[in-house]
């Protein structure tokens, strides 16, 4: 992949997360398991709070298999750090990311109801959206270690199975 | 004697009926990598479907026209007995992404 295309795609997941990042940066592998633990952080996070908030039997069950998915995502992830002896190294796209999904929780907290499961649900499909995006053109790609590439790739099947499935409950809800 | 060779004959009748029906088979299928494999399969009514789920996130086998709905949990399989003929699509509802399908014909005599 060209140093061009790279940066696009990566300068598009940050302009996602709201915070700009040096152009032409390419993540390590210590740096790409830092964004995949985090993305899957903040969606274990947001369903913990649909959890907490919703009535409506779709949605949970939805949160539900998030937490569940992302959980076991996250302990491979962690397993395979582990074995290769890699640190998760912090970086500005883990932090954007993180910062954006905070705000996401705070404006949420305020919803309840039917307006609650609808913005949850959107915004489900948009977060596995732009982090199916970001594995597709950025993550994947830049992976060194095999093993990592090939626990992203299943990753992302995993997660676009949830984009799908977050549209559907997302339409159900409209 | 009459009555003792259709008693004979009775006897081997009840057997045959008892036997003769049951040619059910296991058809298996792989859940690897989010995707069922083969994902098209050809079975008999009285046949079982096991998959086999070899990933390490929950998967379920849900026939669109509810037929079955099988639980696969990670690293474990599951089950359905086909009972009527017909073409089943079924999907996982956790990532509607997988898709396989079923051919059902007639059980098998």
């Amino acid at each position: 992949m060209g140093v061009l295309k790279l940066s696009a795609a990566l300068a598009a997941l940050v302009l996602t997360a709201g915070v700009a990042m040096a152009q032409g940066a390419k993540p390590n592998d210590a740096q790409i398991a830092h964004i995949a633990y985090t993305a899957g952080n903040i969606d274990i996070a947001a369903a913990q709070q649909a959890l907490k908030k919703s009535k409506n039997k779709e949605v949970r069950a939805f949160a539900q298999d998030m937490v569940r998915d992302h959980k076991a995502v996250n302990e491979k992830a962690l397993a395979l750090v582990k074995k290769l002896k890699v640190t998760p190294e912090d970086n500005p796209t883990s932090q954007s990311l993180k910062k954006d999904a905070d705000a996401k929780l705070a404006q949420y907290a305020k919803l309840s109801g039917p307006a609650f499961d609808k913005s949850y649900a959107e915004n489900e499909v948009g977060y596995h959206k732009t982090v199916n995006g970001a594995l597709q053109s950025t993550l994947i790609p830049s992976a060194q270690n095999p093993e990592l590439k090939s626990l992203l790739e299943t990753g992302l099947k995993i997660f676009q199975g949830h984009q799908q499935h977050a549209e559907q409950v997302a339409s159900a809800l409209k | 004697m009459t009555r003792a060779i259709a008693a004979a004959a009775f006897a081997a009748a009840a057997v045959w009926v008892a036997a003769a029906p049951v040619r059910a088979e296991t058809v298996r299928i792989e859940v690897k990598a989010l995707a069922f494999s083969p994902v098209q399969v050809t079975a008999h009514v009285g046949d079982t479907l096991e998959w086999v789920n070899a990933d390490f996130v929950a998967h379920t086998a849900t026939a669109k026209n509810n037929e079955f709905d099988v639980s696969l949990s990670a690293g474990k399989s599951g089950r359905a007995v086909l009972k009527k003929p017909g073409k089943v699509d079924y999907f996982c509802r956790f990532h509607p992404n997988m898709a396989g399908q079923v051919t059902v014909e007639e059980a098998r005599h």
